[in-house]
């Protein structure tokens, strides 16, 4: 799910940068409303965790790879706002050190997994859970259907970017100039293999760790009444 | 133990583990994540490199592209996992030494 450069023309990836900016510029006011310094350990572990779960490459045997993000896990330990903060952390890092995603790109990137992933995880996981108590299954079921479905809305939207690039810059020969599959090829391959395979594997990290959590130290699952 | 230091020590389990992050795609003859093809690849599949992807792709010389270090391919999948366990190692080390400075920035003084 990380685009590289080359992928997404120079105005796509602009108007991603430019989508990210006021994002981000409001995620650290909240951040600083919200965040305690209790919390940074959790927040510096959960980033780290993003980070090094994404280079667990999933295999579908004969195709192609993909990974979980860990977006969806951040969002229900710490709220959406430090999540963003500790997923955008992990793929800058990625970009610029490991060449794993585009810098072009790292706007559309932060907006797919960071934004998109994270705040409708946090927001399906908010809903199916409610008010039930922290230690309860429910939560640990929440989580995995938040895991699963968030980071399918996330493939969507890189889809999406992949997808509108031959609509949108070619060569007078009518060769894309960027990403060379339109949304009737990028749109059904990303969605399936989330679907498939990738969106399982994000739901059962979220959903475990979860439930690790819920036996170590349950005030870590905040129940629904206290946010 | 502490459940913070369980954490810690879990991400350090991850950072060993990692390689199977490119053994498993490798024994499984799974290829590219869809849509992050290299030049080759994309000739490959469109049958043609798109011009601007030609010039974009090598906008950015990463220090450890792809967590492997540069040349070490060949050198067997013992020496590519040694390069995955390190760039995992620094990659977390990174990113939480990031953190801890966003934290300090962000975090109410008290």
């Amino acid at each position: 799910m990380h685009i590289p450069d080359g992928y997404l023309g120079p105005a796509t990836s602009g108007v991603m940068y430019a989508a990210m900016l006021p994002v981000w510029a409001l995620v650290s006011r909240m951040v600083k409303k919200t965040l305690k310094n209790q919390q940074i350990p959790l927040l510096a572990i959960s980033a780290a965790f993003c980070f090094v779960i994404m280079m667990f490459n999933v295999p579908i045997p004969g195709g192609t790879t993909g990974h979980a993000v860990g977006a969806v896990l951040a969002a229900v330990l710490l709220g959406p706002w430090a999540a963003c903060i500790a997923v955008t952390v992990a793929l800058v890092v990625q970009a610029l050190l490991f060449g794993d995603g585009g810098i072009t790109a790292i706007g559309a990137n932060c907006f797919n997994m960071a934004f998109v992933e994270v705040f409708a995880g946090y927001y399906i996981y908010k809903l199916i859970s409610g008010n039930s108590p922290s230690t309860s299954g429910r939560r640990v079921f929440s989580a995995a259907v938040a895991g699963y479905l968030a980071l399918n809305i996330a493939a969507l939207t890189t889809a999406v970017m992949f997808g509108i690039q031959p609509l949108l810059f070619r060569t007078p020969t009518g060769q894309s100039l960027y990403c060379p599959y339109g949304l009737n090829v990028a749109v059904p391959m990303m969605l399936g293999e989330h679907l498939l395979v990738f969106g399982w594997v994000e739901a059962l990290i979220t959903a475990l760790v979860v439930k690790y959590l819920q036996k170590q130290d349950p005030s870590l699952i905040v129940s629904g009444k206290e946010r | 133990m502490r459940t913070t230091s369980k954490l810690w020590l879990g991400l350090i389990i991850l950072a060993f583990l990692s390689p199977l992050g490119f053994l498993l795609p490798e024994y499984f003859k799974a290829g590219d994540a869809w849509g992050e093809w290299s030049a080759e690849t994309l000739q490959e599949l469109a049958g043609y490199v798109p011009q601007g992807f030609a010039r974009l792709s090598t906008l950015w010389s990463a220090p450890v592209p792809d967590y492997a270090f540069q040349g070490w391919e060949e050198k067997g999948l013992g020496n590519l996992s040694f390069a995955y366990i390190s760039s995992a190692v620094i990659g977390i080390g990174i990113t939480v030494s990031l953190i801890m400075l966003l934290g300090k920035l962000l975090t109410k003084k008290d």
